[in-house]
């Protein structure tokens, strides 16, 4: 299933697809949002923005109209060998 | 001669670039501006073996090349200039840049970048003990074998590794030729046309060029002309070629990360960090923690603050009773007191309330939680064109406005720094509240209303509630006024928890403290000269004989009350007849449907200095003597003060009230212009800042006198 970054819950992980066409493209990828890569969101501030997600093994915090830009495969589980301790918030 | 050796850091922010500055440079360090523009440059010199000595400059910390905010921009040209320098200047200059060795991959970005430039770069490796502890593994040799450059492991907080880097800085740079990466058709064409322009083979460097021409250094306008025209003749939708060089560039990196190896199961600080973020980012308990927190900065601004700040103050006096005794009498040696020493003591009062809480913001940004707070308010904020890194210099803003102006520079979006600057003085701050305690005490009731709420506590709280709204609305009214080409994004890092590195701490704490004092210090003290002017000389001889008079009656003594009574009348008819009282008396009829009196006028004139010094002057006019008045007093002759025209109470409850919300919002705070002017190197904004909080008040105190009168 492909979607949005922005419509991820808390927990969920994907693969990244593709970024949109957006002036702020550049720079997420510039901050490591890659296609191919492996991505999850870690949990989303109480008001519902921004969010924080983890991406090449740090922790990255987004607006949601940034979050929109990326579009992602949504995966069941975020890999073994990529796996890093951080708890998700429900 | 040889040139000495001048070093550029750069790095990705939360490399631990600044602690690598301080380590290599330690107090020979200074703070400048970058000209031209708002960000600050952080240079010092680092000893070097054989007695020679370095220049060492820290850049803004960077994730790419390519310049999105002001900081960027700044690191981006002087890079690119760099590249255009002289044989003998680039041979004496290294690029050290600085990475996280914990995160490698995304740090690499930036690192290929610099020598894919043809930058004589040196790769530190910083945190080499947290990279250790993740079980993370880096094979140095085959890394600097991979990327041509010198690759040392330090530790900046234990200096582990700085004397490899000096060593390593003292090497001739490796001469090294990358490809560079983009295989667009038509890009591939305009560089090709621009190297042959410059009869050599094409070069990263002409892509980086026509990916950002408008943002060249003037340094070279010429290449920046050509650029452009070339760019303008096919134009090419730069956003998308660059994410696509972007891409490849980290598929060049994934070859990289097989000289790093990763040992599965070891214990993480990750988790820790984990840990610790769901106790700071608990939907309630992060927003409870969080309020905590900023409640007890505020109260330790706010009250530790206050022993210090009478100790400074309580010294100048004894200065300025000394210099009065030595010193023949006359008007030298009043400026000397009243005007010089008074205004370094308006300076220099606030070197606790700026320590106090830069110490704080240090701590908060050395340990990882500053952007855990953007992250928690930026919602908020951003719906009044804010950004979640205002929080903490709008929060300041109730102790005092002065550093949290100062405290601005966090914010990275221009002109979302220039509105927190803009709207910040709205804040109640610290000073306003002898004014607002002295008012509240003559118009508001001493009762209990319900039975458990102190009314004048209520009304105290209303006015900071007041003042916090007005900043608000000033805020959604005022964005749409200031334009800017850069687009607001969030982005951010949420670094590893860590310990703050007390020397760091320490280093912010003393360039804020020297910034201040050199910077605003001067206008302060400038304006605090003209303001005793002002209220010290008059037109005519008026002043003069009144001063005859004085020093007559103090010669007699203050034994009796009549005396005291007599001196206090000519203390005060010598303040009606300086400029100062002339300007009282000029701005009456317009203050008049404010419901002040030429009285008022003057206080309001002479508490441009600072707003305390409403109630000083307030003493003055009221026959109280300068010194050892008590408040309650001034409240009594006040409360019994009659308007000759109408016959009614001067401080009705309507002037009182009016008072209280002229003081809220007009900018009476020479300090404030002072720092806002040198944090925005222009008067323009103090300008604006001053005009539209002085209408706010003006209007804000003509509607609640005709309201309540």
């Amino acid at each position: 299933m492909t979607t949005r970054l922005s419509e991820l819950r808390p927990g969920q992980s994907g693969v990244i697809r593709r970024l949109g066409d957006h002036p702020l493209s550049a720079k997420l990828t510039e901050m490591g949002c890659l296609p191919g890569e492996w991505i999850r969101v870690i949990r989303v501030a109480p008001p519902g923005d921004p969010m924080s997600i983890e991406i090449l093994g740090y922790q990255l915090a987004l607006r949601r109209i940034e979050a929109e830009v990326i579009e992602v495969d949504v995966r069941p589980a975020f890999p073994q060998h990529l796996h890093s301790p951080i708890q998700n918030e429900k | 001669m040889k040139e000495p050796l001048k070093v550029w850091l750069a790095g990705n922010p939360n490399s631990g670039k600044s602690s690598l500055f301080n380590r290599l440079t330690g107090l020979h360090q200074k703070v400048g501006n970058y000209p031209g523009v708002t960000v600050e440059q952080h240079s010092g010199r680092m000893s070097m073996p054989h007695g020679d000595s370095a220049e060492l400059v820290d850049l803004p910390g960077i994730y790419s090349l390519f310049p999105e905010t002001e900081d960027e921009q700044v690191a981006f040209q002087l890079l690119m200039e760099q590249i255009w320098a002289s044989p003998a200047t680039s041979a004496a200059t290294r690029v050290v840049v600085v990475a996280d060795a914990s995160s490698l991959r995304r740090n690499l970005l930036l690192i290929t970048q610099l020598s894919d430039l043809n930058l004589p770069c040196i790769l530190v490796l910083n945190k080499s003990d947290l990279a250790d502890a993740a079980g993370i593994h880096i094979d140095v040799p085959a890394l600097s074998s991979a990327l041509g450059m010198p690759v040392v492991a330090t530790n900046a907080r234990t200096g582990e590794g700085i004397n490899a880097l000096k060593q390593a800085l003292l090497q001739a740079p490796p001469a090294h030729r990358y490809p560079w990466f983009s295989d667009h058709p038509e890009v591939q064409r305009q560089i090709a046309t621009l190297a042959q322009a410059e009869g050599r083979p094409a070069e990263y460097r002409d892509f980086v060029s026509l990916m950002c021409h408008e943002r060249l250094p003037d340094s070279c306008a010429n290449w920046a002309q050509q650029c452009r025209a070339l760019a303008e003749s096919a134009p090419l939708d730069r956003g998308k070629i660059r994410a696509a060089e972007t891409v490849r560039r980290y598929e060049r990196i994934a070859g990289l990360m097989k000289h790093i190896r990763r040992d599965p199961g070891t214990v993480n600080r990750k988790a820790t960090s984990a840990r610790i973020d769901r106790w700071l980012l608990h939907p309630i308990g992060g927003y409870a923690i969080l309020f905590a927190l900023l409640f007890f900065m505020f109260q330790a601004i706010f009250s530790w603050a206050t022993l210090p700040m009478e100790l400074i103050e309580s010294l100048f006096g004894y200065m300025g009773g000394l210099t009065s005794d030595i010193l023949p009498q006359g008007w030298f040696s009043r400026m000397l007191v009243d005007g010089l020493l008074a205004g370094l003591s308006g300076v220099l009062v606030f070197i606790p309330q700026i320590s106090l809480l830069f110490f704080f913001l240090g701590v908060l940004a050395e340990s990882g939680y500053m952007s855990r707070v953007s992250f928690l308010t930026d919602r908020l904020m951003q719906s009044v064109g804010l950004n979640g890194r205002s929080v903490m210099p709008l929060i300041g803003g109730f102790a005092c406005a002065v550093p949290s102006i100062m405290a601005t520079r966090s914010i990275n979006n221009r002109k979302e720094r220039l509105l927190t600057i803009l709207v910040l003085p709205l804040m109640s701050c610290s000073a306003r509240l002898p004014v607002y305690t002295l008012l509240i005490s003559i118009c508001v009731p001493e009762n209990q209303w319900l039975g458990v709420f102190n009314v004048q506590g209520l009304v105290l709280m209303g006015l900071y509630i007041l003042g916090l709204f007005t900043a608000i609305a000033a805020a959604l009214v005022l964005r749409w006024f200031i334009k800017t080409r850069e687009t607001s994004f969030f982005m951010l890092e949420m670094p590893l928890y860590q310990w703050p590195v007390w020397r760091n701490v320490g280093h912010v704490v003393g360039q804020r403290l020297q910034g201040f004092v050199m910077e605003a210090g001067k206008v302060i003290v400038v304006i605090s000269l003209i303001l005793w002017v002002l209220s010290n000389f008059g037109p005519g001889h008026r002043m003069e004989s009144l001063r005859k008079e004085l020093d007559a009656q103090t010669a007699l003594g203050t034994a009796s009350a009549d005396d005291q009574a007599q001196k206090s009348r000519i203390e005060q008819e010598l303040l009606a007849a300086s400029w100062a009282g002339h300007a009282g008396k000029f701005l009456e009829p317009a203050i008049e449907p404010l419901g002040f009196d030429w009285k008022i006028g003057i206080a309001l004139v002479t508490s441009f200095a600072a707003r305390e010094v409403f109630v000083g002057t307030m003493a003055t006019m009221y026959s109280l003597g300068t010194e050892d008045f008590q408040v309650s007093e001034l409240r009594g002759r006040m409360l019994s003060e009659v308007n000759p025209k109408t016959g009614k109470p001067v401080y009705s409850n309507a002037t009182c009230f009016s008072l209280l919300v002229f003081y809220a919002f007009a900018l009476q705070c020479m300090s404030t212009l002072a720092v806002t002017r040198r944090e925005t190197k222009t008067w323009l904004w103090p300008a604006v800042q001053f005009l539209y909080m002085g209408a706010l008040a003006y209007l804000g105190s003509l509607l609640v006198y005709t309201w309540l009168s």
